[in-house]
């Protein structure tokens, strides 16, 4: 093989893994990110059912309805409310009145979840909910809400 | 006092740092080699004064001492001692204290290691690396000062965070931290290479141990933090995509790519630019990872409380060190006689398909890693990339990298026959088939995907070891005939081929554990003591539920009896421990290894009283998972045991060599 030839292999084994490294990239940025959205964001989009997203805010007080191992309850940031269900067993810090973020697919009745997550410790909120309760206007720095996680 | 004196230890190793950062390399500048010679010394006194601030932290949190505030935030006086000596690093400011311990740590080995190194290459390093450790010194003493007292001090600390107290902080962070840490060594070696023009097959030589130290150490870490999420998070969860341990996994991909690639520059003084900056981006990305668990800018179970003025310091060093690297890569580059092309079949070329695949998949992490961060500062929309992207993108891009390692190894250097490695791979190939014939016999609906990468992980167990049996079967030992002469061949083969097969098969038997989750099998439900559930093969009962009181927490414990066949086999504890001073519970999971599987039970507290939720879950082979890691981190080391990795003892190896007829390697 001459030199230039090798050259030429390398350059060609360089673009086929890279090419398909993008491929596969772009491909399952397409259909594998989920978006976050607070309760108010999702009334106010009005996504269509079947959507999979990740919803942040507070568990509404009083809401928590257990059903076997089933759990539905409602997720709020002050203003609105997604009806959440759940089949599976909870973090350990999962409480009402404090911090959660739950992923799973919209359907018409609110969020069928498949993953719920909740605050590490007392001191700590996870910050799309911080976010998405500032958005609402409801977010108290040290307030009695999970405190502040920055 | 005691504390006192560590602040100012601190204080004396920074400044230590700051001399020894510029009069070596004033010293190469000017070719005078007593300047040169002050930096093994003063590394040595740094380390002296670091360890000493250690001493004086450990020394704070063991007696409780809560006027220190990092005392009084992560400790209590109830805490088992095991926990106030591992607390030390379980917060912001002690971890960060041991990054600089480490740091100090490999300085000092370096510094003593002099022996076998030209003697401004030396001091550049060790120069370099003083000044990683000064920039880090600051950052302590500016920004999370270990050692600030407060006026008023309670009489009882705040306890660490309870997911913390387990023999896994003992054992992950310092793991990982020598592993990152060890990766500025090499970082080190690369810019002093860069000062002093020295980039040849010696360099190449003498870097690949430190990689190597750090490549174990950062596999081992990897591995570890998995189990422990595993066994504390309490559903048996291995591994996340969580931005974290992708951040651990950046740099220990380029790391692989590192070794690979020094290998060829060892041996054929080719791919030296590339080699230079695989050993600049290495220990960039475990910079990059220190900023994104330390800044804030990600949320993890990794954060500390976060400040957000030490992001924009640790950015700012970030930018330093990539910035200024890269800039005298630029500056020096230019110098460098590019090493020739190669034969695309060949060893050389195999390990650069192998970079240009590991490098690939490095980057696929990193877009997936930063696109989140990047479109919320965009547009403001937040998105979370997880799991299945990566699982998208890594494998398909992993998986053939599998295919083709046992061919690699078995190409020669130079110029390689395809067709004659991969006959040597016949066998291989032929226990994967056989594999996967078993077992889609046996699991006739069973996930596609676990049959095929389960025959890919045989495969590569076997194949990883066709090079040496091929080797010691060789024709010579056919016709000269005897097992002795099979057992000289063996035995002539150097360790890194030895240490190779090891860690490429450690992979394999990785993959073996990774595709057996396939089978597991997994039932989430509340239980009363006296109810009963079938679980994989194994019928698991709870007998009753207790209470337990630990020195800092109570706890709920579930006994729980597996049977199988009728027969009693084991019983596992589980429970669920709840910490007053934090209001925090975690799970302790009950977990019995039975055959490499395991029966891991998690509880948490029942809705109803009297009753727990439990998730019971029978795993196959999982803990094959984590013994992989092990047999690489062994490969490494049998490897690192290499003695022609050593300089001086090169002719002694040689004569032996040569004395047992070694195949020339």
């Amino acid at each position: 093989m001459t030199r230039k030839k090798k050259r030429l292999t390398l350059i060609v084994a360089a673009m086929a893994v890279l090419g398909s490294a993008l491929g596969l990239v772009l491909y399952a940025l397409r259909d594998n990110i989920v978006f976050f959205y607070g309760p108010s964001e999702i009334v106010a989009k009005d996504l269509p059912p079947g959507t999979r997203v990740r919803i942040g805010g507070l568990v509404k007080k009083g809401s928590v309805v257990h059903d076997g191992t089933d759990v539905r309850f409602d997720v709020t940031d002050g203003k609105h409310e997604i009806a959440v269900s759940y089949d599976g067993a909870l973090p350990d810090l999962f409480r009402e009145g404090q911090g959660v973020v739950a992923e799973g697919v919209l359907s018409a009745g609110g969020l069928n979840a498949s993953e719920v997550l909740a605050k590490h410790d007392e001191r700590y909120m996870p910050k799309e909910v911080v976010d998405a309760l500032k958005k609402s206007g409801r977010w108290q720095e040290n307030a009695d809400m999970g405190g502040n996680a920055q | 006092m005691i504390v006192e004196t560590g602040h100012f230890a601190l204080i004396l190793a920074l400044a230590l740092a700051c001399l020894n950062a510029v009069v070596p390399l004033w010293g190469v500048a000017a070719r005078d080699s007593r300047l040169m010679g002050i930096a093994p010394s003063v590394a040595l006194a740094g380390f002296g004064f670091v360890a000493l601030s250690y001493a004086a932290l450990t020394y704070a949190h063991v007696t409780s001492d809560f006027s220190l505030i990092n005392v009084l935030e992560n400790s209590a006086s109830a805490k088992p001692l095991i926990y106030k000596i591992t607390g030390v690093w379980g917060n912001h400011e002690g971890s960060m204290l041991l990054w600089v311990l480490i740091l100090a740590v490999f300085a000092a080995a370096v510094a003593l290691s002099s022996r076998t190194m030209p003697q401004d290459l030396h001091a550049a390093v060790l120069a370099v690396q003083s000044w990683i450790s000064a920039a880090f010194l600051i950052f302590i003493l500016l920004t999370s000062d270990p050692f600030a007292r407060i006026p008023n001090p309670p009489i009882e600390g705040r306890d660490l965070n309870p997911l913390l107290q387990d023999p896994g902080l003992a054992i992950h962070p310092p793991l990982l931290y020598l592993g990152y840490v060890g990766l500025s060594i090499t970082f080190a070696f690369a810019a002093g290479a860069l000062i002093c023009g020295r980039i040849d097959a010696v360099w190449a030589r003498l870097v690949r141990p430190w990689t190597l130290i750090a490549w174990i150490f950062l596999t081992l870490g990897i591995a570890m933090g998995s189990y422990w999420a595993y066994y504390t998070l309490g559903w048996g969860g291995f591994w996340f995509w969580d931005p974290v341990e992708n951040a651990s996994l950046m740099p220990w991909l380029a790391a692989t790519a590192l070794l690979h690639s020094a290998a060829v520059m060892e041996k054929r003084e080719a791919l030296k630019v590339w080699t230079i900056f695989l050993a600049i981006l290495a220990f960039s990305l475990s910079l990059v990872g220190t900023f994104i668990v330390r800044s804030g800018v990600l949320t993890s179970v990794h954060s500390f409380a976060n400040d957000p003025r030490r992001g924009v310091f640790i950015l700012a060093i970030l930018v330093f060190f990539i910035g200024g690297a890269l800039l005298l890569f630029a500056l020096r580059a230019n110098t460098l006689k590019p090493g020739g092309f190669f034969a695309p079949i060949s060893r050389e070329g195999a390990l650069v398909l192998n970079n240009l695949v590991l490098t690939t998949i490095c980057a696929t992490v990193f877009v997936g890693e930063m696109y989140p961060l990047a479109l919320e500062s965009l547009t403001g929309e937040k998105i979370s990339v997880g799991g299945p992207f990566f699982n998208a993108t890594v494998v398909p891009l992993f998986l053939p990298l599998v295919l083709l390692m046992p061919v690699g190894q078995n190409l020669a250097w130079k110029r390689g026959d395809f067709l004659g490695a991969a006959q040597r791979l016949y066998f291989a190939l032929l226990c994967g088939l056989a594999l996967m014939l078993v077992l889609a016999d046996w699991h006739q609906n069973g996930p596609l995907t676990a049959i095929l990468v389960s025959g890919l992980g045989l495969y590569l167990i076997v194949g990883a070891f066709a090079e040496i049996v091929s080797r010691s079967f060789g024709r010579a030992a056919l016709v000269k005939g005897g097992l002795a002469q099979i057992w000289r061949h063996a035995a002539g083969l150097p360790l890194s081929t030895y240490g190779t097969a090891l860690a490429h098969a450690g992979i394999g038997v990785s993959l073996l554990g990774l595709a057996a989750t396939g089978w597991g099998a997994e039932k989430i439900l509340t239980m009363k003591p006296g109810d009963s559930a079938i679980v994989g093969p194994y019928q698991l009962t709870l007998t009753q539920i207790g209470v337990e009181t630990g020195p800092n927490f109570t706890a709920k414990v579930g006994h729980v009896v597996i049977r199988k066949g009728g027969r009693d086999i084991a019983a596992i504890d589980p429970a669920v421990r709840f910490y007053p001073t934090r209001q925090m519970s975690r799970a302790e999971a009950g977990i019995k290894t039975i055959d490499f599987g395991q029966v891991y039970v998690g509880i948490s507290n029942g809705v109803k009283p009297g009753t727990v939720d439990a998730r019971l879950y029978w795993k196959p082979l999982v803990t094959l998972i984590w013994i992989g890691a092990l047999i690489m981190g062994f490969g490494g080391l049998v490897s690192l045991s290499d003695r022609r990795l050593r300089i001086g003892v090169a002719h002694r190896v040689r004569r032996l060599a040569d004395a047992q007829q070694a195949p020339a390697e």
